[in-house]
């Protein structure tokens, strides 16, 4: 199960382990991505924390965290090609691995059809 | 109501603007300042240029100032010999918009006048990268705490007693909005540096960083090596000292400094009234996200050129807004324009031989006070150019002594930490010629 923060974070969800990211949409409006601040595994976050830093040639943006856990694992490869972030945002360039805390949060997170309108509601 | 040369409007102009605001007199401007308010200021009559340049200049003459005296006091900012060829090329006009070179295009001399000055920065201090300049030593040592803060995510830093107590006090009025202890480590009674024991005791799981001074406020060498062990890697050891010092002192970064800060006002910069002076901020690579300040990068144009820009620039205000890692956006550029021609005139070899003079001048004098019977050193510890003494007769009346002779003496010690009640600090550079010290030690002896 794939679900869209209003954010632009994804999460994809196997038994208690989300997978997280930010989406495809929002890598493009960053631009060119030079440095990725990942979260500290074996730290709890609660949904909307700020939980990464991802710095691109425009702007240094907040990321937040799509659901409430602990990180379990971070994608490390980031720290020195964090353009995979722009290559492949929802597939090689996820961020960090979370065991989620409240599974009733993914509830209110969108899915693919509800984020796309959501994006172009944005403009 | 005459008319002055520099003053744009006629009476014409005047009684037409008042037409317009519906005014009577001037003073009907100011009919709403309460009748309390209103003193005599009993100005002088008015005085033509010509008069007024003439009795500046005769008030000025009475100006005591430190081309004129022996300086036998440091404390922060200090009297070295400047080359007269640094104020020279320091005034060229293409160096006095010193204002942040957003447009790398146009800012190319300023650009890398700033990278060389970084560059620099960091062979003194052993470091790895540096940043472009800060206010001075007092707001770049505050801002280190608060980046140890962000590196090491605890909520307290520990400072040394030992360390300048102003810059003590910048440290707190910093940490005091952001939330952040600051806890202070005793100084050593006896050797004037860091207590260990109490820094042990003081040691806690949420500490970021310790701050110390190298030299100490008092002028001693702490054992930065001890105190790295100390401490452990979870806490950054952050370390203020004299740029100067540095030519003969082995460089922080050797060991195992996290973050080197100082005042760079000794490197060509003039005394003024303590200031304008400088900061320079100097850290690992690996920690240069959380540095504060601008940063300046070389890179290639187009056309493979050598180019200089800003970088990192997504940290700063102008981008982050009130995520940002610091507010410093213009810093002491100008400063570290004069600090940067300064290094590059005298070299390696004429700053290791500044500070040995330096070193060697406080070392004689400390040598001479041993001998006497009414001045004695304090403490026990190595220094560079500064040290403590203890004096046996009071001392503001004996530097009110020595200012007739355009003596600036040692500083009282009194007013910062009541343990020191008579004592002095006394300070030395190159700048002090062999017979200005055989004067003073003679007044030293000549004491009681």
């Amino acid at each position: 199960m794939k679900k869209y923060a209003a954010t632009h974070e994804w999460v994809s969800v196997e038994g208690k382990t989300a997978t997280v990211g930010i989406s495809d949409h929002a890598q493009d409006h960053l631009g060119d991505i030079v440095y990725v601040d990942l979260p500290e595994v074996g730290k709890s976050y609660k949904k909307g924390d700020v939980f990464c830093t991802i710095e691109s040639v425009k702007a240094a943006s907040d990321i937040y965290a799509p659901v409430s856990g602990k990180v379990v694992e971070v994608n490390e490869e980031l720290d020195s090609s964090p353009e995979k972030i722009n290559d492949d945002a929802e597939g090689e360039g996820w961020i960090a691995k979370m065991e989620i805390s409240n599974e009733s949060e993914l509830d209110s997170l969108m899915d693919l059809e509800a984020y796309k309108k959501h994006c172009e509601e944005e403009g | 109501m005459p008319e002055f040369p520099y003053l744009p409007q006629t009476k014409k102009d005047i009684d037409e603007m008042m037409e317009v605001v519906g005014v009577k007199s001037i003073s009907e401007l100011f009919s709403d300042i309460p009748e309390r308010f209103e003193v005599d200021i009993s100005l002088p009559e008015s005085k033509d240029e010509f008069t007024v340049l003439r009795d500046l200049s005769e008030l000025s003459k009475r100006n005591l100032t430190l081309n004129d005296m022996s300086v036998f006091r440091g404390a922060g900012v200090y009297k070295h010999f400047v080359p007269s060829a640094v104020q020279a090329i320091a005034s060229r006009g293409e160096f006095l918009t010193a204002y942040t070179p957003y447009q790398a295009e146009v800012s190319q001399g300023t650009l890398q006048m700033l990278f060389e000055f970084q560059t620099m920065i960091c062979e003194l201090t052993g470091m790895e990268v540096a940043n472009s300049s800060m206010y001075d030593g007092a707001s770049a040592v505050a801002e280190a705490a608060l980046m140890a803060v962000r590196v090491k995510g605890g909520k307290k830093v520990l400072v040394s007693e030992a360390l300048h107590p102003e810059y003590v006090e910048t440290i707190k009025t910093y940490c005091f909005g952001s939330d952040i202890d600051v806890e202070t480590v005793a100084f050593d009674s006896e050797s004037g540096q860091v207590d260990v024991t109490d820094l042990q005791n003081k040691l806690t799981e949420d500490i970021s960083g310790f701050v110390l001074g190298y030299p100490n406020f008092f002028g001693i060498i702490e054992n930065l090596s001890e105190i790295r062990s100390t401490i452990g890697e979870n806490t950054m050891m952050i370390v203020s000292t004299n740029p100067i010092a540095l030519g003969i002192l082995e460089a922080p970064g050797m060991l195992g400094a996290d973050i080197v800060v100082g005042d760079g006002q000794p490197l060509g910069n003039a005394p003024s009234f303590g200031g304008p002076g400088l900061g320079f901020f100097a850290s690992k690579e690996s920690y240069i996200r959380k540095m504060p300040g601008r940063i300046i990068g070389e890179t290639k144009d187009n056309d493979g050129r050598t180019g200089y820009v800003m970088v990192l620039q997504t940290r700063e205000q102008h981008i982050r807004r009130s995520k940002a890692t610091s507010n410093i956006c213009s810093n002491h550029a100008f400063n570290a324009l004069i600090a940067s021609i300064y290094m590059s005139m005298i070299g390696s070899e004429g700053l290791r031989e500044i500070a040995k003079r330096s070193f060697d001048k406080a070392h004689y004098l400390s040598e001479r006070i041993s001998r006497t019977d009414h001045v004695s050193l304090v403490f026990t510890g190595p220094f560079f150019n500064e040290f403590v003494a203890r004096f046996d007769c009071d001392l503001k009346e004996f530097n009110k002594e020595l200012l007739k002779d355009k003596i600036l003496g040692p500083l009282e010690l009194e007013r910062f930490n009541e343990k020191l009640k008579d004592c002095g600090l006394i300070c030395t550079t190159e700048a002090n010629l062999n017979e200005e010290v055989e004067f003073f030690a003679g007044r030293l002896e000549a004491i009681g």
